[in-house]
């Protein structure tokens, strides 16, 4: 915001002939860039020819669509291009070693020890636990190498997270053709989505605000979902690959639950972002957190994003249950928790923008939120019955 | 006065306030409906919550929240609040989009949290030119006004961000309105307007009364068709509360077969109905498969496989006497499911009401302990690495074979329930026929397992039941053991007759309430120190007893007596159990399943929504507005050019860092455009802190 420097402009002063050309956003693309959707579209080339057999025509458009998304996503954000690379090559050396035989996964070192789908998480469950630490140590510390190490092994683990979680979709089918599915139907899988998806929201922001502060907090809550991953397969032997029982057999399953966790981890990460606000409001760490209008600024993005997926997926939700269960609302105590969820953030939404309310109260709001998104993502299933209950704890 | 009030009404309905407070009192009466099982029968709730609060409940409609006369109250107001609020707001957000505020006055401007001079080299005609082609570029639409202290040059972009108002909250009312025609209103509406009356469901559907049937026209309804294989069904049956109406549906349902397929480990894979269905208008007929996840759609009705059940299998049933000087078979008799029937005999009388059948019973049977529990530390981390297929703990799914309930009515009317298994269950290595009983719906069953003999019958347990329960067999069995125990030496003779004292005095206890009354025996009679062991004594007593009853059962049927061994012996123990159990079975005869002629049924749910289209149209403008609201940026630049001066102002209807860059990138791009005078020094600067 340097204006009030006189600015020379050219040795007469005069202005250009001509605007300087404007070019096209496409044309800004490099080399790199054009490759890097070259190779999405040989992926998808190859997942047809490979795989296709597998597929119905749904899941081929779906998979067709993800070529502009994950181009667009990686042109804006190119980051995420070495992450997709990484879980793509990891994910072929598994399918490779496998050779269409489970028991390898005991016999194959780095099947065993690396890549098979429970390894995987392990690994991206330790590193999400010592990435928490690195990144405490930067905070308090104001070290810039735990921020560093924290934002690397943060990397890792969702590349070994989406790994597994790809392995384990491979490994399903070996299972038994008839039991392969993708791994979002159940209470384990889709805490292992919802890590990664908050995990990548975070690392977004972190490239996009240029800070490592919030690290600290959104991994706890991260953290905190690993941790009763683990719990949940140590004590109740969740992991194991379970067959799709006949309601969850529909494409809308595919894109309704990969949405809502979009929803649950932006909310996770505005709920962190804003008790970070609050300790700083607070004096607490705040010499060391970003500026507080900043950390108001990525709470409202993250809410924002979170409430336009969630939006989308509650609506996918009433159009399979409309397939499913022949209406499309019911009033089934998750449908209704997603209400409750849905319009506490549309009335938080409304509080910002036409109230104009800043500050604490919609930093407490947000964290409250997430109290509410929590009993809406588990509670549910753990206190209230219904139709949802296939996922019960 | 008149005016005023509408007026503050209006402003009141329109308010975000209000629309908050309805929001929030929204949410807390969906809470409620989650918390409180919706739409269960009422005897349910009247066991849940005693007689004082079950009325008080109803009254507030909380056994069905979202169909109470209240809930709907709020749900039309939030429609009128949003409605209202979208009329107010039109009129400003039109003009805001319209209008480009191109007279502006330049101390406003000054007044922008976003805001910045600069000396431009170009200057009149030429500086409003060239803005107007960076603002052109930059996407904006502009509007110029020469005025006398220069050229104001208004541009804006992202109005469009303003529609997205418009079509979310439009959506919101079309959502609500599609989704009042689809619930369980317009029923009401054409039960009170209509004379319609709700009739008990149990009863044949030929003998309800046109006063509880729907026509065809109905436009809105949900219900379920039941149809047994083999059979057909045109009406839908409408649940209102406790009570039904039937709907009339335009065609034909007819079910040839319904399948359950399993997975490979008993979970179930599919649901599925091949159905005939017959137009009644036309007569044509075509076959289709309806599954789950995959519903039939014809003359704006669509069918769901929504469940299933039993649809009439035939049960051959004989009824094993637990009457006291009664043996053997008591009854037999063919029944179908779903129906009722008499049980008479000299000393009883029961209603038997066969409820239910399933074939297929896939239980885990494991047994627990294994490796899982036992591992620790790297061993524990070591089982769950490698591929998501291992299985955790070895479970042992199996077809436990068919089941079957039914109630017993006594002839003051009390039921008590049963689950029966056709089958023998093994359990630790002994077989056993498990029947279950309960008093009320909400209980668990409990068990009473029957011990299979060495020829893989009941009837031995029978047999010994009978043996130990007759008090004619008391004094015979007690005499027979305690010559065991002393022989038939005169000498010991009072030993021995003390000991068939006790012995028949053990039996009779047994015979009344089971271990029950012998725990109770010596809890009055012996000191606490030595309770333990003498239950000791009473168990090896009654074990005793038991395997004479069985010798002697044997040898007045004329069979070999037997050796005792180990299993003989664990077998005595399971009959004990099985006996001490019986005496709370609660009915005198029990049921055993002979053999069976599965007749499966499906249970549809036909719909019409004529709310739908609305519903789904509601949704896609729910979306395309709200992105349109977060994501379109509505930015109104302003580029005053004077005499010596640029001054740039912006303002932004989102308060986000963004609009500092965005802000901060025209700026420049004007001072690129424009040029620099070389006496240029910038007057003011923006303060992005506070934003616009
Ligand atoms: C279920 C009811 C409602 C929902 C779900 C809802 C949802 C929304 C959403 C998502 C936004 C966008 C916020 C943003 O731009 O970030 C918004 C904005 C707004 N809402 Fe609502 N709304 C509801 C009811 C109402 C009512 C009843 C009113 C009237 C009092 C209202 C007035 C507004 C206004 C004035 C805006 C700002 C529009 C703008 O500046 O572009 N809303 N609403």
């Amino acid at each position: 915001m340097d204006i009030a420097q006189p600015r020379p402009s050219g040795p007469t002063n005069l202005p250009p002939e001509a605007l300087p050309p404007q070019r096209h956003w496409l044309r800004q693309l490099g080399t790199l860039d054009w490759l890097y959707a070259l190779a999405l579209v040989l992926g998808a080339i190859f997942a047809l020819r490979e795989y296709g057999d597998f597929m119905d025509v749904y899941d081929k458009g779906i998979l067709i669509l993800h070529v502009p998304i994950l181009a667009a996503i990686g042109w804006h954000w190119k980051a995420f291009r070495p992450y997709l690379a990484a879980v793509t090559v990891l994910s072929l050396t598994a399918i490779t070693l496998y050779h269409g035989d489970l028991a390898r996964a005991e016999q194959t070192f780095f099947l065993k020890y690396l890549i098979s789908s429970q390894t995987a998480i392990m690994w991206m469950s330790a590193l999400i636990f010592i990435a928490t630490g690195a990144y405490w140590l930067g905070l308090l510390a104001r070290s810039d190498f735990g921020d560093r190490t924290g934002t690397a092994l943060t990397w890792i683990a969702v590349v070994m997270g989406t790994t597994g979680l790809f392995v384990r979709w491979y490994e399903s089918y070996l299972v038994g053709p008839d039991v392969g599915h993708i791994p979002i139907s159940n209470l384990y899988e889709v805490f292992v989505l919802f890590s990664l998806i908050t995990a990548l929201l975070y690392l977004y922001y972190e490239l996009r605000y240029a800070t490592r502060k919030l690290g600290a907090f959104v991994m706890l809550v991260i953290s905190a979902a690993v941790a009763f991953l683990l719990w949940y397969t140590f004590t109740r032997g969740a992991h194991e690959i379970q067959p799709l029982i006949p309601a969850l057999q529909s494409y809308w399953m595919k894109v309704h639950v990969p949405t809502n966790f979009v929803g649950y981890g932006a909310f996770a990460l505005a709920a962190m972002v804003g008790s970070a606000y609050l300790l700083a409001e607070r004096g607490i760490l705040a010499s060391r957190l970003p500026a507080l209008r900043v950390l108001e600024d990525v709470m409202y993005k993250s809410i924002a994003i979170g409430f336009a997926f969630f939006t989308i997926a509650t609506i996918l939700g009433a159009l399979w249950a409309a397939e499913a269960w022949g209406t499309y609302w019911q009033w089934d105590p998750k449908e209704t928790w997603a209400l409750i969820v849905w319009l506490n953030y549309a009335t938080w939404l409304h509080m910002r923008l036409t109230k104009g309310l800043r500050g604490a109260v919609l930093a407490w709001w947000a964290v409250v939120g997430l109290l509410v998104t929590t009993f809406a993502f588990v509670g549910v299933n753990m206190f209230l019955s219904g139709l949802h209950s296939y996922g019960a704890l | 006065m008149q005016r005023g009030t509408s007026r503050a009404l209006f402003e009141l309905l329109s308010s975000m306030r209000f629309a908050i407070s309805l929001l929030t009192i929204l949410s807390i009466a969906s809470v409620i409906g989650t918390v409180i099982k919706q739409n269960e029968p009422f005897n349910a709730y009247l066991n849940q919550f005693g007689p004082f609060w079950f009325p008080v409940f109803d009254k507030l409609g909380l056994y069905s929240v979202y169909n109470a006369p209240w809930f709907l109250v709020i749900l039309a107001f939030l429609v009128l609040s949003t409605s209202l609020c979208i009329a107010r707001q039109s009129a400003p957000m039109l003009r805001e989009m319209r209008h480009f505020r191109e007279h502006a006055r330049e101390a406003s401007l000054r007044q922008f949290g976003h805001q910045a001079s600069f000396a431009p080299a170009l200057e009149g005609a030429a500086a409003v030119e060239r803005t107007q082609a960076y603002l052109a570029r930059a996407g904006f639409q502009f509007r110029a006004n020469p005025r006398s202290d220069g050229t104001l040059v208004a541009a804006k972009q992202g109005s469009a961000g303003r529609l997205g108002y418009f079509l979310a909250h439009g959506a919101i009312v079309l959502i609500c309105i599609g989704g009042l025609l689809d619930g369980d209103l317009p029923l009401r509406i054409q039960i009170w307007a209509g004379d319609k009356q709700p009739t008990t469901g149990n009863q044949l559907i030929a003998s309800i009364p046109d006063s509880a049937r729907m026509s065809e026209s109905n436009p809105s309804f949900r219900g379920n068709v039941f149809i047994p294989e083999g059979r057909s069904a045109n009406v839908a049956v409408l649940a209102v509360g406790d009570n039904i109406l039937l709907q009339e549906l335009p065609f034909t349902i007819s079910l040839k077969k319904f399948h359950i397929d399993h997975y490979e480990n008993g979970m179930p894979k599919r649901f599925a109905s091949d159905i005939l269905v017959t137009d009644d208008e036309t007569g044509e007929s075509f076959e289709h498969t309806v599954e789950v996840n995959k519903p039939l759609e014809h003359r704006g009705i669509t069918l769901y496989q929504s469940s299933f059940d039993d649809g009439g299998s035939i049960l051959e049933l004989v009824g094993h006497s637990l009457l006291v000087g009664e043996t053997g078979k008591l009854l037999e008799f063919k029944a179908e499911v779903g129906e009722a029937r008499q049980i008479e005999h000299p000393k009883f009388r029961y209603t038997l009401e066969l409820t239910n059948f399933r074939a297929f019973n896939i239980e885990d049977m494991g047994e627990g302990g294994n490796a899982t529990e036992t591992a620790r530390g790297m061993a524990k981390l070591q089982e769950h690495l490698g591929s998501g297929a291992k299985t955790p703990h070895e479970k042992d799914l199996r077809n436990i074979g068919p089941s079957y309930t039914f109630k017993l009515r006594d002839e003051a009317g009390q039921a008590r329930e049963f689950q029966n298994y056709m089958l023998p269950i093994v359990q630790g290595g002994r077989w056993f026929m498990y029947s279950g009983t309960r008093d009320a719906q909400s209980d668990p069953f409990r068990y009473i397992r029957l011990p299979l003999d060495e020829d893989g019958r009941i009837d031995t347990w029978f047999a010994l039941r009978q043996m130990m329960f007759d008090p004619e067999n008391r004094a015979e069995i007690a005499a027979r053991f305690a010559a065991r125990s002393f022989g038939l030496d005169d000498a010991r003779a009072p030993m021995r007759d003390a000991l068939a004292q006790t012995a028949a005095h053990t039996l009779t206890l047994f015979a009344d309430r089971g271990y029950e009354s012998v725990g109770r025996f010596l809890e009055s009679t012996v000191a606490a120190t030595e309770q333990e062991r003498a239950a000791d004594v009473f168990v090896k007593i009654l074990q005793g007893l038991a395997w004479e009853a069985w010798a002697l059962a044997r040898e007045r049927s004329g069979m070999m007596p037997l050796e005792l061994n180990q299993a003989r012996a664990q077998y005595l123990n399971d009959t004990l159990a099985a006996l001490s159990d019986s005496l709370f079975y609660g009915v005198p005869v029990f049921l055993q399943l002979m053999s069976y002629e599965e007749r499966q049924a499906t249970v549809l749910q036909a719909t019409r929504s004529p709310g739908q289209p609305l519903v789904y149209l509601g949704s896609l403008l729910l979306v395309l507005g709200v992105f349109a609201m977060l994501y379109i940026r509505e930015r109104r630049l302003f580029v005053l050019l004077k005499p010596n001066e640029a001054l740039v102002a912006m303002s932004s209807n989102r308060k986000a860092m963004d609009v500092d860059e965005t802000f901060q990138r025209h700026v420049d791009g004007l001072r690129a455009a424009l040029g620099t005078a070389p006496t240029d020094s910038t007057l003011a600067a923006t303060d992005p802190v506070r934003g616009s």
